[in-house]
């Protein structure tokens, strides 16, 4: 390989892998918005859009080497179990001692389901506006849509 | 009392439309009622908040949702922040909510048959979603609320006629690119700062000194172009003319006068609250200069192309994408001036918007025709609708003492202020073109000729012709245009304490 691309590869990509795949899905969810012809098209290309935004913040809560972030209040078993350091010894301890390295991000996440239901929402609504299309315009093929549309309006 | 009033705003209506729902079915001549009242209910404590903000003794009203204390300096729970400005925008949003109910008691059971429950618990959700994004203080929080607003708006559009499904699926397309790009932009802002509270982001870019990093330039560059798809700041426009013209008339009336305008406060809030002053106007970056040729374009654009139409709707549409021009390059000016005239432009051009389009509805639904030569003779057919509609235009035109005039006034005072003559040139040029627009219209109205009509027969119901057999609309219509075209007057008349007012909210962000 030549060089040059293995040192971008290296330094560019492979760091911020999670970042280039969200770009290429966002613009592949973006070129099937603008460009296809179909609607539900358009709609599986808003659903790649939008898990593309998805992915990108659920790659940012994200560290090496950290747990689920729960914090257990029983045992030290669970302790270790959610990464706790272990010389975190009471309850109490445990609470100043946090190590925030050990744990993912949860905020993320949580921002996310949100998101994940204001996605499902949009693609449900525009489903069914898609479905009132097609049953008044017999088509979801947007040139046929609009070449039906010509003789009446003027826009 | 008073510390409670933002989140009643918003839970009044809120429950209002399930209530309506549940009625719906059982008793869906309820429905009108109930949500008049919710409307009402919000609206009158929504003026009451602006008195409260403006009484002196709270600057502005801060809740925090579920109570959440404030840990180490920075707010992890969603807070509610308002100011004046905020109380402005949210008491005309509840107001035009409010009286765009009224407007559609006839209305809705004549053009969504079986659905009027459904219809008004959507605009009363789009109404809270309006006031949850003027006053919520978080980046996120702002995004849902936006997308719980566009995902009514949808639903409302699409409810109209088989163009209007088509429209509204366009703008669903639009819609869901710029709200994403919204969200892209505050998950960089999160990266980079830790917190999605818009007064903490903005502390933590001050501490850090994280103005020239380049993931808050990119950070603001996405959120920039996902309002600007959200209010159709030309080229970006391309989903609102047919969304709002083919809409259900009583949904046009107040999704016109709203949406872009209250994504106009989220641009304003953005730039001063959120980046700062500091960062927006530092002249490190040519966006500035760009921005105000965009808006001189956008101004321009608009009104040839509301010129070039002879549907009266699509007309006023391409008029809305001016207004938004207007709006964009005063709060870019980079002076108080500037901004606080983009912002009482807010107020005005959602009152003259409301007013117009009420009348417009009125016309097409009486005339039956939404051509401009469907104008003919109005005057004498409809006197009243007609001087509502006159009030609006004059307001569009921007002749005092209409607050038209005085918006206009305070964007040019603040575009000479800056020294952007090309962007004063573009505002004067608007409002020849409207001029031109509506005078077209007026003389159709006083000269046209009534066909069939002689010279001293005033028309009656018994004449057989159905062109001279059209007269005034319900008092449900009529008040609702009154209220708007009186708002235009008040609003003009009441232009210098409104202004000094914002100017002073607006200076504190400008130091």
């Amino acid at each position: 390989m030549d060089p040059i691309v293995a040192t971008f590869i290296e330094e560019n990509i492979v760091p911020n892998f999670n970042y280039w795949i969200y770009v290429i899905l966002m613009m592949i969810g973006l070129y099937a918005m603008i460009t296809k012809n179909n609607l539900i098209k358009k709609l599986i290309g808003m659903a790649i859009f939008q898990t593309a935004i998805i992915l990108f913040y659920v790659s940012v809560g994200v560290k090496d080497t950290a747990g689920i972030p729960i914090i257990s209040h029983h045992g030290s078993e669970h302790h270790q179990m959610a990464g706790l350091s272990s010389e975190a010894g009471s309850t109490k301890e445990i609470h100043n001692k946090i190590d925030k390295d050990k744990y993912a991000n949860p905020l993320p996440h949580v921002l996310m389901l949100t998101a994940i239901v204001v996605g499902v929402s949009t693609l449900g609504l525009a489903l069914a506006i898609s479905q009132k299309i097609y049953k008044s315009f017999g088509t979801l093929e947007e040139d046929e849509i609009l070449s039906e549309l010509r003789p009446g309006g003027h826009d | 009392m008073t510390e409670h009033f933002p989140i009643l705003i918003l839970l009044v209506p809120l429950f209002g439309a399930l209530i309506v729902v549940l009625l719906g079915r059982e008793r869906p001549d309820q429905c009108w009622v109930t949500s008049l009242i919710s409307l009402g209910i919000s609206s009158l404590i929504s003026f009451f908040t602006v008195i409260a903000v403006l009484s002196g003794k709270v600057q502005e009203l801060r809740y925090r949702m579920g109570g959440w204390p404030e840990s180490e300096g920075y707010e992890i729970g969603i807070e509610l922040r308002v100011d004046i400005l905020a109380a402005l925008v949210v008491f005309a949003v509840t107001l035009i909510g409010f009286v765009n109910t009224i407007y559609s008691k006839t209305r809705a059971e004549a053009e969504v048959q079986g659905k009027v429950p459904f219809f008004y618990a959507l605009m009363q959700l789009l109404i809270v979603g309006l006031c949850g994004i003027v006053m919520t203080n978080d980046a996120f929080n702002l995004y849902v609320l936006i997308e719980i607003t566009s995902l009514t708006s949808y639903a409302l559009i699409a409810m109209g006629n088989r163009r209007a499904a088509l429209s509204s699926f366009n703008y669903v397309i639009m819609g869901t690119i710029g709200a994403s790009f919204y969200l892209i932009g505050v998950g960089y802002l999160y990266i980079k700062t830790g917190t999605l509270n818009i007064d903490d982001i903005h502390m933590v870019l001050g501490q850090k000194n994280l103005w020239a990093d380049q993931s808050i330039i990119v950070a603001f560059i996405f959120i920039m172009l996902g309002v600007w798809t959200k209010m159709a700041f030309f080229p970006l426009h391309g989903w609102l003319p047919n969304a709002y013209a083919y809409a259900p008339s009583m949904t046009g009336t107040f999704m016109a006068p709203l949406m872009t305008k209250v994504m106009v406060y989220v641009m304003i809030r953005v730039m001063l609250w959120l980046f700062g002053y500091k960062f927006v106007y530092s002249g490190q970056y040519i966006w500035g200069e760009l921005i105000i040729w965009m808006s001189v374009l956008a101004i321009v654009a608009g009104s040839l192309l509301a010129l070039a139409r002879t549907d009266i709707k699509k007309m006023l549409t391409y008029l809305i994408v001016a207004e938004v021009g207007y709006m964009v390059g005063g709060a870019w000016l980079g002076n108080v001036t500037g901004q606080a005239g983009a912002f009482y432009h807010i107020l005005s051009d959602a009152a003259m918007t409301f007013c117009l389009f009420i009348a417009a509805s009125i016309i097409v639904l009486r005339v039956g025709d939404s051509r401009v030569n469907a104008f003919d003779g109005l005057f004498r057919k409809m006197p009243l609708t007609m001087i509502g509609f006159t009030v609006g235009a004059l307001s569009m035109i921007g002749l005092p003492p209409t607050c038209g005039f005085f918006s206009k006034w305070y964007l040019i005072s603040g575009g000479i202020e800056a020294g952007h003559w090309e962007y004063v040139c573009a505002l004067i040029f608007s409002s020849l073109v409207n001029a031109v627009i509506f005078f077209r219209i007026f003389e159709r109205a006083y000269f046209g000729k009534i066909s069939g009509v002689k010279e001293d027969h005033f028309p009656t119901d018994s004449d057989a012709n159905p062109d001279i057999r059209i007269k005034e609309v319900p008092w449900s219509m009529l008040i609702p245009l009154f209220l708007a075209s009186g708002t235009v007057l008040l609003l003009g008349i009441m232009n210098r304490s409104l202004f000094e007012w914002i100017q002073t909210a607006l200076k504190m962000m400008n130091t």
